[in-house]
């Protein structure tokens, strides 16, 4: 890895701030959220940048109508709030709108999962995977480092519609030294398996290669994919992937069996006798209060590198 | 009198007695508040107020006409039909199998630019599309049409301080001010006051007028037009909700009720 790790957010800011130089019909709004990138994005844009203030149902409508006259619009703000604080405008005038008059809208959704540690509930985003992919038209996009997160603005650009990109707040460690694979394929094999392979989402691909790595220093292998694009994945190379193993164990940080990633794959794999068995895990218990580290508040909810490895443990034995 | 001003109240009748008639035919459409609006629509489509395109509906050079009270505009479909936007006969399918006008309208119609009918969506996506224009140095203005009642949605109060912070005098919003949302007067459930003096504190330009009498909507209409001094503006048309129907004109639960067939009937035998 030669690339200092940086945020997801950054990495994304710096290929749009790129494309608004570029091209005059990229426009850029936010609900009063920022970063240095985005000072440098208000700084020489001016003219197509918009603050619209604390209020997310506006920053969509805007987007909206931006959208309508032809710009392709990058709308950016905390993940649970451009998410559910305005999820009807979205349904209506992003999801709906989108089937009958071509438009790019791109949500950027800044603090997937528990990354504002410490700032509870409110903050944190378990139920934007499901909400987001309850609409099917929406593209969400999962990504893993800041890599992988700039990779997908080729996505952003090319592809119409309505997209979500749900970032992590926290710098993660580097995963990608080229993601355009990846980005493509929507998924990607980080290692292979003999009987079990992780399929995991965003901050979550850490804890899955951590795990792995552990167990295979008992020599057991295990497998590990990023599933980045939970819209435009490569189906037919995904499943020939998945028939590899004998059981599938599916990690997110989303409340677990509501509808999520788990949902996506469980409906994915079907009935087929030939694909495999799928386990999923996900945060489990409901809504929290406690404080604590992100690994700390991540066994709590059942989604943490123990509470994993016990469930690998258990699933070990009914191979056995 | 003027030929125009003739025009636009024949043009008034016509569309009343065609908007009943819809409503005869489909009583799943909102007919009380599809007759509040009929001079607002007459004087934007036939006082020269809107620029369209009937043969290529999404023409850049259109004015945007934004009909936020989706549900309320069943008045809209003799007009588009009138003017060439899609064949009269589909007036004959409002809500059938295989025709495209339904109960609410989408934009699957040609002239309609957004989804609406669900409340309080319309002035926020023109207000981008306002800022959008201005950005594309574009001097096409936009006109929303939007209930009373729905300015009950915050989300339209934010997009009006939007606009005036961003000097959208492109930007022109038409209150079909009937006073009546669904289970009542708005003043009983949570009272706009003085909505003139309402808008005016948010920092826009506003007129109001007698909704029912098409010359004054379109005298102001056409004084709002001209007018670009970095406001956004508003026009407050006073209008009776299910107007010049017995029983609906400006009853509270308007809104829910259906005239009977038979009243329908004389209503249309006696106006040809």
């Amino acid at each position: 890895m030669n690339k200092k790790p940086i945020a997801m957010r950054d990495a994304l800011l710096e290929r749009i701030w790129k494309a608004m130089g570029e091209n005059k019909k990229v426009f850029s709004t936010c609900a009063d959220f920022g970063s240095p990138i985005l000072d440098k994005i208000r700084a020489d844009y001016p003219e197509r940048f918009v603050n619209v203030g604390i209020a997310e149902q506006n920053l969509i409508n805007i987007s909206a109508g931006l959208a309508l006259e032809g710009y392709t619009v990058f709308a950016y703000a905390i993940a649970p709030f451009i998410t559910m604080r305005c999820y009807e405008q979205t349904r209506v005038s992003l999801a709906l709108l989108s089937e009958i008059r071509p438009m790019n809208v791109n949500l950027i959704g800044v603090g997937a999962g528990y990354s504002y540690v410490v700032s509870g509930p409110t903050h944190q985003c378990y139920e934007d995977l499901t909400l987001m992919r309850a609409m099917p038209n929406f593209r969400v996009l999962s990504p893993s480092d800041h890599v992988s997160t700039a990779a997908l603005m080729d996505i952003c650009m090319e592809r119409m519609g309505p997209k979500y990109l749900r970032l992590d707040a926290q710098v993660l460690p580097n995963i990608y030294e080229s993601a355009d694979q990846a980005v493509k394929d929507g998924f990607h094999v980080h290692k292979s398996g003999d009987k079990i392979c992780f399929v995991a989402t965003g901050y979550m691909l850490h804890t899955a290669i951590q795990v792995a790595n552990e167990f295979k220093q008992k020599q057991i292998n295990i497998g590990v994919i990023d599933f980045i694009d939970l819209y435009g994945f490569e189906k037919e190379k995904l499943v020939k992937e998945l028939r590899l193993y004998k059981k599938i164990i599916s990690m997110e940080e989303g409340f677990k069996g509501r509808g999520g990633m788990d949902a996506l794959l469980f409906d994915f794999l079907g009935d087929d006798q030939r694909n495999p068995q799928l386990i999923n895990v996900g945060v489990e218990g409901g809504y929290r209060f406690e404080l604590g580290s992100r690994p700390e508040l991540h066994e709590l909810v059942g989604i943490g590198p123990l509470a994993l490895a016990n469930k690998v443990n258990v699933v070990l034995q009914t191979l056995d | 009198m003027n030929p125009m001003v003739f025009n636009l109240i024949e043009k008034s009748q016509w569309v009343w007695r065609e908007t009943v008639a819809i409503h005869r035919r489909a009583p799943e459409t909102r007919l009380a508040s599809s007759l509040s609006p009929i001079e607002i629509f007459v004087a934007l489509y036939y006082g020269g107020i809107l620029r369209f395109n009937p043969s290529y509906p999404l023409d850049e050079a259109r004015d945007r006409c934004v009909i936020s009270k989706g549900h309320g505009s069943i008045c809209m479909y003799p007009i588009l039909a009138d003017l060439g936007f899609f064949a009269i006969e589909e007036l004959q399918k409002v809500c059938h199998t295989g025709g495209f006008l339904g109960g609410i309208p989408d934009p699957v119609i040609p002239g309609y630019e957004t989804v609406n009918g669900s409340l309080g969506h319309g002035l926020g996506v023109a207000t981008g599309m306002a800022l959008g224009l201005k950005t594309k140095n574009q001097e096409q203005n936009i006109f929303v049409v939007s209930g009373d009642g729905e300015l009950h949605e915050g989300a339209h109060w934010e997009a009006i301080m939007f606009a005036s912070q961003h000097r959208l005098d492109n930007l022109h919003l038409i209150i079909d001010n009937n006073s009546i949302s669904m289970l009542g007067y708005t003043d009983d459930i949570v009272s706009h006051g003085s909505l003139a003096n309402r808008l005016q504190a948010f920092g826009w330009d506003c007129i109001e007028v007698d909704g029912h009498n098409v010359l004054q909507v379109q005298e102001a209409l056409v004084r709002l037009k001209n007018q670009r001094n970095q406001k956004p503006k508003a026009l407050i048309a006073r209008t009776l909700k299910g107007r010049g129907v017995p029983g609906l004109e400006n009853a509270p639960l308007s809104h829910i009720m259906n005239p009977k067939p038979d009243l329908l009937d004389t209503l249309l035998d006696t106006s040809k």
